[in-house]
């Protein structure tokens, strides 16, 4: 009898990626509006912005290119060569710095991925169930829990690190995954349930409330209503979490000793300390090669990160 | 039709009211209430208790009262370390935000490439954070790094940046300030927000472009300058991986990149001093809850809200 809403994407709010024609007339009105200097000025000072940003940004981006141009040349240049075009080509420092550590660097990569995975799974998780329900149900103390959440997202990791470390070794837990990837699992990272609850709540209600007239438990309201409509939120929290455990270096240092089991973080710590001014090269290279996947999943995962950043603040 | 669906809105929804979904939310929220309480609550606690004891973690925990704050207190690297962080994030904070929001002025003039231009921008605060920026960060600016190959070209012969003691942490500065980028786009959302019209009718009236920018743009974006400052200030006084990798783990040249959480590992984690580091803890909690409460309570005379 009634024809569904017809299917609107739901867009929260929240998200600026709405309808937003106000910049085009903004920038339509007021620069037009100076004194009629010729449309050839205009033009000029349009192209000599795009000039100065351009600059700036290759000054910004400098030190990464000239980073990635470095790991292509022989050590000694890299001290000797502010230049991006290597005048002398060694792809040795790949191979060099591949093997320059205890096992070769493909393990510690292999490490990371390990933990990476396992806190993207957990965080997807749990941080989504702990959203459904404050974003949906109805239980007694829910805001007072919902401040508490929100406290716990502003809480530094320094102030428990040490209690959570006697807990984790009296599990036998040290040297294991297990304490960087068991805490995603128990949604520890509230930020995500908060940019979960922000996203759920821009969600019609009748969709939901239709489905449970139809007989819906609150089980398949969330895996086959809730979650199908919240992707983009999913991803965010993917793409976020990827990122940050990737490059996550004090409580992989903390919990990861064992050479066996270091992550690509610490394998580096452990390659710079043992470096003199001889092995720089092989030192950029591995570098270079731990930016890669941050870079793959910046380049595919832009839009997600702008409007995750753009709605929650975050890094 | 439109009644129909009404009803059945409001129906199913006291229903609900009545029965409540406590069930339900017991077991959506099972894995975080079991993670707030044994991985942030319970160590929460336990470490304020920790930081009234000697522990070791060689040894049972024995009870010392306040020493290990005295101690504290009488400690010069501690003293060091606070002076170490509020320089860093007093300095940096500001300058960080001052570019994100310059940039997002210039970028939010509906110019052409606007995505490439912030993804461009946006880049090092997504890699600032890694092992890799920061062992890059070392060479930049050593003694024969790219910050003074290119100043030797121009014939200034520069010093070795990290390993000036008066220099160090001013390249750790430079670090944070170049990840401007996050906080760039949080402006650029909000600048969005404001209405054209505002400033067509500031122009007809005559306003020159500061004026629109003092008596428009600044009110309206109070808000999200506040959000800002409070995450970055947060985020700041928590940097921990720049500092340690660039100075080998030390702090280093004359503890002048002592940065308190580079401190706090120490004493935890190196000489196992886990009691005086879970002073040093609470002691961070109660900086960084002080710290956010005056910056909400200073924010009832300069933040602006439109509604």
């Amino acid at each position: 009898m009634t024809d569904a809403p017809a299917r609107t994407e739901p867009r929260p709010e929240s998200h600026p990626a709405g309808p937003r024609p106000t910049l085009s007339e903004v920038a339509a009105t007021y620069p037009e509006r100076r004194p009629p200097r010729g449309r050839a000025w205009a033009a000029v000072r349009r192209v000599l912005r795009h000039v100065a940003l351009i600059a700036f940004g290759l000054v910004m981006l400098y030190p990464l290119l000239w980073m990635l141009a470095s790991s292509f040349k022989p050590t000694e240049l890299i001290f000797r060569e502010p230049g991006l075009i290597p005048t002398e080509w060694d792809f040795g420092n790949y191979t060099d710095g591949w093997n320059a550590l205890l096992d070769p660097f493909s393990h510690y990569l292999l490490n990371s991925a390990i933990v990476v995975l396992g806190s993207v799974l957990g965080n997807l998780v749990s941080c989504s169930m702990a959203a459904y329900a404050f974003a949906r149900l109805k239980f007694r103390g829910r805001n007072l829990w919902f401040a508490i959440m929100l406290m716990s997202i502003m809480l530094p990791i320094h102030v428990i690190i040490v209690p959570q470390y006697i807990l984790f070794s009296s599990l036998s837990w040290i040297n294991t995954f297990l304490p960087l990837i068991v805490p995603k699992l128990l949604a520890t990272d509230a930020f995500f349930v908060f940019l979960m609850v922000q996203f759920f709540r821009g969600i019609p209600k009748d969709l939901d409330e239709a489905a449970r007239l139809d007989g819906c438990g609150h089980g398949r309201i969330f895996l086959r209503i809730m979650l199908p409509l919240s992707l983009p939120a999913l991803a965010t929290t993917a793409i976020f979490t990827f990122i940050w455990t990737w490059n996550d270096f004090f409580s992989q240092l903390i919990f990861l000793t064992k050479p066996d089991m270091y992550t690509v973080p610490i394998a580096l710590r452990t390659f710079v300390d043992a470096t003199s001014n001889s092995s720089w090269g092989p030192l950029f290279a591995m570098s270079i090669v731990s930016l890669i996947p941050v870079f793959l999943v910046f380049l595919f995962g832009q839009k997600y990160l702008v409007k995750g950043i753009a709605t929650t603040g975050i890094k | 039709m439109a009644v129909i669906q009404e009803v059945a809105r409001t129906r199913g929804a006291a229903r609900e009211r009545r029965k409540g979904d406590g069930k339900a939310a017991a077991l959506f929220l099972a894995p975080w209430f079991v993670g707030l309480v044994l991985v942030t609550a319970f160590p929460l606690v336990a470490s304020l208790y920790l930081s009234f004891t000697d522990y070791s973690l060689l040894e049972a925990p024995g009870w010392i009262g306040l020493e290990n704050y005295t101690a504290m207190f009488s400690d010069p690297r501690f003293f060091q370390a606070l002076k170490v962080t509020f320089t860093y994030v007093l300095v940096s904070v500001p300058l960080q935000l001052a570019a994100a929001l310059a940039l997002a002025m210039v970028l939010d003039k509906g110019l052409r490439g606007l995505a490439f231009y912030r993804s461009v921008y946006y880049l090092p605060s997504l890699l600032g954070g890694s092992v890799a920026i920061a062992i890059l960060w070392r060479q930049v600016f050593g003694a024969d790094g790219l910050v003074n190959q290119v100043l030797g070209f121009f014939g200034i012969e520069g010093v070795g940046w990290v390993s000036h003691p008066d220099y160090a942490l001013g390249t750790l500065m430079i670090l944070n300030v170049w990840t401007f980028g996050a906080p760039m786009i949080i402006f650029l959302a909000g600048l969005r927000q404001i209405p054209a019209m505002y400033y067509e009718a500031a122009s007809i009236d005559g306003a020159g472009r500061w004026r629109r920018f003092r008596s428009i743009t600044v009110p309206l974006l109070t808000p999200i300058i506040f959000f800002n400052l409070v995450l970055q200030l947060i985020g700041a006084f928590q940097s921990f991986t720049q500092a340690f990798i660039v100075s080998g783990g030390t702090g280093g040249p004359v503890d002048s990149t002592l940065f308190y959480t580079l401190y706090l590992y120490e004493k935890g984690f190196s000489s196992y001093q886990m009691g005086y580091a879970s002073a040093m803890a609470w002691f961070l909690l109660l900086v960084v809850a002080g710290m956010t409460a005056v910056n909400f309570l200073a924010s009832k005379f300069w933040v602006f809200y439109d509604d």
